[in-house]
């Protein structure tokens, strides 16, 4: 097992013999913030220093981040915050921060464009780097990930990990294992002694489910699934998931990186104080959701195709239902119509619910995005409606118009709200 | 169990009971065909929801009753040569045996094969030519979202001698007046079939016979049944909870323009223009004096426009369609000849057949068609 934690990975090749080979391969760096939320929290409060951090907000929230002190004590990124206080009970619990991580992670954006203008954010603590046309400048994708580490060092006061290799893939891989504080490149002639011990999970796309579908078919490793017919992936995975899982453990992934991608969708979802299971309460907070996605997808000149709901109970099963109209839209009530159908046809009978979401997908330009008319709708109806809503919260500031069935004698109050990631 | 059939007849009576077997079934048993052979052989499928049977004439050498799988025995029935088929109960399996070749089927157990609803009272006759086109002008303005369970459904209004159906999926409705025998001549009855089920049976039942058997569960009763019965099979299904909304007020009482267009150049040039963008892009129509353009596309992505001449009166109205809903409307009309009528750029527009340009319209059909709005 190729698994280096920490420093700087020996060259494991003569690089002069293979330098006019490598010159034709991408170099791509997957930089990844260790513990991004808590190393801020850290670094902002030094009383904070050499004990277990978690961050995480409200009664009833999950774990958003922890730092590794933490994480020996089997706290995890996700995990409800009570079975974190249970499991490390002498943490210190901190909130989130979100306007000062952003504002960290824009100049460590920055610092990313002084190598390479080809940089692709995943979220606000990670990116994938193509530096190819900068090892010229800058030196070999080693040298460059050092000096972005060194810079993020002193510049930020955090550490990251990095991973380099020729491919998305193979360099996100790379920085897991590298983490915390490491840097591990993977040559193109390594790749499969690298990937293939490694278990199915550590693969991209293999979560619980799909997990659990390769074990049951006795592929515990990714070079069990490159030993596998495709064939005989495809009919235990599906067609797109066989095809990816095999090309992926052979190490082929030609997706390259993009600028800025557009939003893939824009989503809201809400833990409640306390779990809901009557109807009305729980068809308000979706309409809620609804409405601060569709208002944000409509500030972006958007419209969605696929709508898609999100319920988490109690148990922390979390199921979600999509549909797909025939045009799409953008309106707060043609939107929740959607929502209410799909919820409606969960036919649940007083299931406790934690959490609601809604996310809009299938995005595309709204302008001028031509709209079937209904029979028997009124000339002037929801589309008007929700452009004169949208004019007076321009005015006005948020909430000033809003559903009736959200407007609270106190005014507009989103207790517990958080945006989901996307 | 034995009896020897001719293969056409199989295949025949095989295929139209298999219609009503689902996949999926909540019932293990409901995914067999039963062979009940007694006096004559009775051939049952069923999904619970919908239900067919059909009478298959054969050579009967002993009595017996078995299910076997169904979806199997369709198969292979098509497959077997032109040849006498016997079948043979032999212990638990069935030998089937055509000419060389020979199949065995498994039997299920007919312990657990719930009971099926008897076919309702019969309301009237109707001519199977007539019945199963109305059930194709409609059917197609159906809905097909499983979410909105009453607009998947054909709506069936019986007043006396006269029949409505009805069909919408919100975005265009379709309309049809006919007439038939009604068995009580005082009938006046509504009920709402699933459009997919009433398709099926108007296609099967009208290939061999001439008259078909509609019967209705009495109104107020506990189960509401509709069924379908012709000389050798019958279908009888459930109909769909809810009511169908109120129609009539939708269709408009007068109109401002009136365009008259031959339907196959009309439906030529759309599906010309229509080309060039997906089937969910509005294809915009500028109807004038004697002439109607079409267009479709826009900005930078590829557009066609093409004019044909129409006979046109009214002011110059500029309006726009989901040209596959236009296209169904259009193929649905079975005249030569459609008036379109207008009421305004978006509101609907009401296609009606005509068999010669100049003559009167077909008042029977009417297709009832939202537009689209394309600029914002």
């Amino acid at each position: 097992m190729l698994l280096i934690t920490s420093g700087v990975i020996s060259t494991l090749m003569n690089e002069q013999a293979v330098s006019e080979e490598r010159e034709k391969e991408l170099t791509i760096l997957h930089v990844d913030m260790d513990a991004f939320y808590a190393s801020v929290a850290e670094r902002d409060d030094p009383t904070l220093k050499g004990k277990a951090v978690v961050v995480g907000m409200g009664a009833r929230g999950v774990v958003s981040s922890a730092n590794y002190a933490a994480r020996k004590l089997g706290v995890r990124s996700a995990m409800p915050l009570g079975q974190a206080r249970r499991l490390a009970p002498r943490a210190i619990f901190v909130p989130v921060n979100m306007e000062r991580n952003a504002e960290v992670s824009s100049h460590i954006m920055e610092i990313f464009q002084a190598f390479t203008p080809l940089v692709e954010p995943i979220s606000l603590d990670e990116a994938f780097l193509d530096v190819t046309g900068s090892r010229r400048l800058h030196g070999s994708g080693r040298e460059i990930g050092a000096k972005i580490r060194a810079r993020i060092e002193s510049e930020e006061g955090i550490t990251c990990s990095v991973g380099i290799a020729g491919s998305k893939f193979i360099a996100k891989l790379a920085s897991t294992y590298a983490k915390p504080n490491g840097m591990l490149e993977i040559h193109s002639d390594r790749i499969l002694e690298f990937l293939h011990p490694l278990p199915v999970n550590a693969m991209w796309g293999v979560g619980p489910k799909t997990n659990e579908e390769l074990q049951k078919i006795g592929l515990r490793t990714i070079g069990d699934i490159a030993k596998t017919p495709r064939a005989t992936l495809i009919r235990a995975l599906g067609q797109s998931a066989g095809e990816t899982l095999y090309e992926l453990s052979w190490g082929r992934d030609y997706r390259s990186v993009t600028l800025d991608e557009p939003d893939k969708s824009i989503g809201a979802e809400e833990t409640f104080l306390i779990d809901l299971d009557n109807h009305d309460e729980i068809l308000k907070e979706l309409l809620r959701m609804v409405e601060k996605s569709s208002q944000r997808l409509r500030d972006a000149g958007l419209v969605s195709k696929t709508i898609s709901m999100k319920i988490r109970f109690a148990d922390f099963t979390t199921i979600s239902r999509s549909k797909t109209v025939p045009l799409p839209i953008s309106g707060v009530q043609e939107c929740y119509e959607v929502v209410r159908t799909l919820y409606t046809a969960l036919g649940l009978d007083r299931a406790r619910i934690r959490l609601v979401g809604v996310s809009l997908e299938n995005l595309s330009e709204g302008s001028g995005s031509p709209q079937q008319l209904l029979l028997g709708e009124r000339e002037k109806g929801w589309r008007e409606a929700t452009q004169a809503m949208d004019a007076a919260t321009r005015r006005f500031g948020c909430g000033s118009v809003r559903p009736a069935r959200l407007v609270t004698p106190d005014g507009p109050d989103d207790p517990g709200d958080e945006d989901s990631p996307e | 169990m034995k009896f020897v059939v001719e293969r056409e007849e199989l295949v025949d009576a095989v295929n139209w009971v298999a219609r009503s077997l689902s996949t999926r079934p909540i019932k293990p048993e409901l995914l067999g065909i039963m062979i009940d052979v007694d006096t004559s052989i009775t051939l049952t499928g069923s999904d619970l929801e919908t239900s067919t049977k059909a009478i298959l004439k054969a050579e009967i050498t002993s009595k017996g009753k078995v299910l076997v799988p169904g979806r199997l025995l369709a198969e292979i029935s098509r497959s077997l040569p032109a040849k006498p088929i016997t079948f043979n109960l032999e212990g638990t399996r069935v030998l089937v045996t055509a000419g060389a070749a020979k199949f065995t089927l498994p039997t299920l157990s007919t312990l657990e094969y719930p009971n099926l609803p008897e076919v309702p009272e019969t309301a009237g006759l109707i001519a199977s030519d007539v019945f199963a086109t109305a059930v194709n002008q409609v059917a197609i303005a159906a809905g097909k979202d499983d979410s909105l369970p009453t607009l998947t459904g054909v709506h069936i209004e019986i007043n006396k001698n006269h029949i409505t159906l009805a069909a919408t999926d919100r975005y265009r409705l379709a309309v049809r007046e006919l007439s038939w025998q009604a068995k009580n001549a005082d009938i006046e009855a509504t009920t709402l079939l699933r459009a997919r089920t009433l398709s099926d049976a108007a296609k099967s039942l009208t290939a061999t016979h001439t008259q078909v058997t509609l019967a209705l569960s009495p109104t107020g009763s506990h189960e509401r049944l509709v069924g379908f019965v012709s000389e050798l099979k019958t279908m009888t299904s459930r109909t769909l909870d809810g009511t169908f909304p109120p129609f009539r007020h939708l269709l408009p009482s007068e109109s401002v323009a009136q365009a008259t267009i031959s339907v196959a150049e009309f439906l030529d040039s759309v599906r010309r223009v229509a080309l060039v963008t997906d089937k969910t892009v509005p294809l915009r129509l500028d109807f004038g004096n004697g002439i109607l353009r079409l267009e479709a596309g826009a900005g930078e992505e590829a557009q066609a426009t093409e004019e044909i001449e129409i006979a046109y009166t009214g002011e110059p109205i500029a309006i726009a369609f989901n040209p596959q809903y236009l296209t169904d409307g259009l193929q649905a009309l079975g005249t030569p000849f459609v008036e379109i009528d207008f009421t305004g750029a978006s509101k609907p527009a009401v296609l009606v057949g005509k068999h010669e340009a100049n003559g009167a319209k077909d008042e029977s059909y009417k297709y009832l068609l939202m537009p689209m709005r394309y600029s914002s």
